[in-house]
């Protein structure tokens, strides 16, 4: 009876603003009613002029430059801005090179979905010490559910996680030169040559993070799962993925550790960039820029007096849909073995794979797991990697900046997919376009009125008490935006 | 089930014991250090327009590791990345902390000014939004020091790049624009060194204010050009330049390095617990300069 009663209850609205522990600046609103959530819009509070400052330098800065996109994930940016300025120059990296990018990329990867679980999401499900900046959270009746020894195995992850996160990043640097803010990612290449003493302490520190996932991450979210079965009911979304692919195996780029592809409305299909548009009736630049691919984009400085817009970010589309991009999105078109522990959770004796978790996966747990498993994935491809490399083989090509060139080139970042396009002439930038992973996910209502990934996984989340919305924050923090 | 300061500090167990800032210090002094800070200084960090690059910089630090830094040195109210709380909840930590005693307020990102400062929005309060620029106009005036963590802080950084779209500028520019007098410390580079970070709080506990060069940085940090200390100077002294990347043996000037230009001291650091540094992988671009995004570039040519 009490849910009729709530549900004749005037429908409450909800502000969060800022959405904390999360990269940039984040504002979810949320109408509940019934208890559950109605009607969502996510509002990006932040605008820098990337693609206006990148016009006219030096096309070679770019990997620089767009680096300082996001400082969680700089690796992602600067190694789609090497493959694109390879692409527009028309160089490709030596076998030496091609390896050395997959192991500084995957070097980010390892340590991010490592901070992710612990540092930015676990705080909603483990219960941190009393002290600041632990406290205030939300706090009430049935949000913390984890009995005192597991909880306790969950603070002490979170310690431990700090360790593990540092010694990835420094497996990054070994190639990367420096994290974060890789200068080891060129066009034509890496800078870095291998070297035995660079083999032996990525390799190293790389078992020392794998021990980390098998005994302490992968198990702490089946644990999780194990005491928040409803977080595999809601948190739903659009159910359409797009995944770039990403980890190029051979020289010709035909194979990737994660394939690339797009899941809409329930079919595979073969990934192609020229199905990539941009809407922007809902945000604040006008209109007349949109519904444009991204190889004809432009992005001029905001107009803030829009009525219609609530967002910085641009609604990105493929073949009109919003899409979810992210280790779930990989994981579920690429669909590979995973570990032991998801063997265990769910029962089975053999290998399962990604789909064996059916309608679960269109989860917020279905999100985590699908992160912890990429991961332990990732782990296991630079363990092979890694003794792949060629100690003192040449790791760059050089080439010259062209006098005029088209480039475009996508990868996978931690938290999804992204995509950079460059238009060259008189050997300056005279376009260049981004869609970071958080512009799909986060993306605001597209031109025909359609809520972007989070706004529609938003829809249905349980909020019980609306002082303590501990659900939408744990939807939103799922697709760590 | 709640977890008190003390029970955490015995599950940190080997994490939390033996505090060590020997990279930095004497033994003896990360005793002392802790004895000053026994009533922790509340700190505020804030977010501007930036990337989030130098807080996960600063949990790169090795001594003090970051749990040590947060449960020993700092009493870190408010951090976007690192607290529970969100919403006006958060917020509400800050309006708290400005009522009361000393604090310290550490600023990442620049301060975007175009458009009423809505560029960058880091909250809603009371239905209206707070903007980076309000944030900092009401806490800064009340506030023992500010840090500016990161070349975007310190003068603008990437956003201010020409033609700086948001008029974004770095808290020195915006506190002498509004007269606020609060000393402000310059910790640039992009990232800051996690090293530059804590050395520098380590530094204004124990003893105060640290000596600034002209561009308001700590002279302990960044006295020295990188390009004089180099170890591959020796190579430029003879003319023996690198040809390429695939080239180790030789002075990275011809690949664009800008080590002449920047005052670090990466060159003995080292980053990332010492197990690479810009110029022994690749080159520098001077992040620690000024509006380096500007007088540096291009980044891979010296023509």
């Amino acid at each position: 009876m009490a849910g009729r009663r709530q549900a004749l209850k005037k429908p409450v609205k909800i502000v969060i603003d800022p959405v904390n522990r999360i990269e940039g600046h984040l504002k979810v609103e949320v109408e509940v009613s019934g208890g559950k959530v109605v009607d969502a819009r996510c509002a990006t509070g932040l605008f820098r002029g990337f693609e206006i400052i990148l016009k006219g330098r030096d096309p070679r800065d770019a990997s620089q430059i767009t680096q300082r996109i996001c400082g969680v994930c700089p690796t992602s940016h600067g190694t789609a801005s090497v493959l694109c300025l390879d692409n527009a120059f028309g160089v490709k990296p030596t076998t030496n090179g091609r390896i050395v990018r997959n192991l500084i990329l995957v070097g980010d990867h390892i340590w991010d979905h490592i901070l992710h679980f612990y540092h930015l999401v676990a705080l909603d499900y483990v219960k941190g010490p009393d002290v600041p900046p632990f406290v205030p959270r939300y706090d009430g009746k049935g949000i913390y559910k984890l009995p005192k020894e597991l909880n306790d195995f969950g603070v002490k992850g979170y310690l431990k996680a700090l360790d593990m996160r540092r010694i990835g990043h420094e497996m990054m640097a070994i190639f990367g030169v420096r994290g974060p803010h890789a200068h080891g990612l060129v066009v034509g290449g890496a800078t870095v040559v291998p070297t035995t003493d660079a083999i032996v302490g990525y390799l190293w520190r790389l078992k020392e993070i794998e021990k980390f996932y098998d005994e302490i991450y992968l198990p702490t979210v089946y644990a999780v799962a194990k005491y928040y079965p409803e977080a595999f009911k809601f948190g739903v979304g659009c159910k359409n993925f797009l995944s770039y692919g990403v980890y190029p195996l051979d020289d010709n780029y035909s194979e990737y550790l994660l394939k690339p592809g797009v899941y809409i409305d329930g079919e595979d299909r073969p990934f192609n960039p020229d199905q990539i548009t941009e809407h922007v009736r809902y945000s604040w630049y006008n209109d007349s820029i949109s519904g444009l691919n991204p190889k004809e984009g432009k992005t001029p400085v905001p107009n803030l007096n829009k009525p219609s817009a609530y967002s910085f970010t641009k609604a990105p589309r493929y073949d009109g849909k919003p899409c979810e991009v992210g280790p779930l999105a990989r994981m579920w078109v690429a669909n590979p073995v995973l570990s032991r522990h998801a063997s265990e959770f769910l029962g089975k004796k053999g290998e399962v794979r990604m789909r064996d978790f059916g309608e679960r996966a269109f989860s917020v747990l279905g999100r985590l797991i699908a992160r912890a498993e990429e991961g332990w994935l990732e782990v296991q491809a630079a363990k092979k990697w890694i003794m792949e490399l060629k100690p003192g083989a040449p790791v760059y090509k050089k080439a010259e900046v062209p006098e005029r060139a088209e480039g475009f080139a996508c990868t996978e970042a931690p938290r999804g997919s992204v995509g950079h396009w460059i238009r060259i002439e008189n050997k300056k930038i005279a376009n260049y376009q981004v869609i970071a992973p958080t512009t799909w996910n986060v993306s605001p209502r597209d031109d025909v009125g359609t809520p972007g990934p989070i706004e529609q996984a938003l829809i249905g989340t349980p909020v019980p008490d609306p002082k303590n919305p501990v659900n939408v924050v744990r939807v939103i923090r799922s697709f760590d935006p | 089930m709640s977890l008190s300061r003390r029970d955490f500090l015995k599950l940190c167990g080997g994490t939390a014991a033996g505090l060590s800032l020997s990279q930095m210090f004497i033994p003896e002094l990360a005793e002392a250090l802790e004895k000053k800070a026994a009533t922790r200084p509340p700190v505020l960090w804030l977010q501007g327009a930036g990337c989030t690059g130098c807080s996960v910089s600063l949990l790169n630090t090795t001594h003090p590791k970051v749990a040590e830094v947060l449960l020993k040195i700092i009493d870190l109210r408010f951090h976007p990345t690192i607290m529970a709380a969100s919403g006006e909840m958060a917020l509400g930590v800050i309006d708290e902390t400005v009522k009361g005693e000393k604090f310290v307020l550490a600023l990442e990102g620049a301060i975007p000014v175009g458009a009423n400062g809505r560029f960058c929005v880091i909250g809603e309060k009371d239905g209206k939004e707070v903007t980076i620029a309000d944030a900092i106009l009401e806490t800064a005036p009340k506030a023992a020091a500010v840090l500016a963590m990161g070349t975007c802080a310190a003068y603008g950084g990437v956003q201010a790049a020409k033609p700086n779209p948001t008029q974004a500028m770095g808290a020195q520019d915006f506190l002498k624009k509004h007269g606020i007098k609060t000393p402000v410390i310059n910790i640039p580079g992009c990232p800051a060194h996690p090293d530059w970070m804590i050395g520098t709080i380590a530094h204004v506990l124990l003893y105060g204010m640290p000596e600034l060069d002209g561009y308001g940085r700590p002279t302990l940090f960044y006295g020295k050009v990188v390009h004089e200390h180099c170890p591959y100077r020796g190579f430029f002294d003879d003319d023996v330049y690198c040809k390429d990347f695939n080239d180790k043996e030789g002075c990275r000037y011809q690949l664009g390095c800008k080590g002449p230009d920047a005052s670090c001291d990466a060159w003995k650091r080292g980053w990332n617990g010492g197990v690479n540094w810009c110029v022994r992988g690749a080159t520098c671009i001077a992040c620690v300069e000024p509006n380096f995004w500007d007088t540096e570039a291009p980044f891979y040519s010296n023509e």
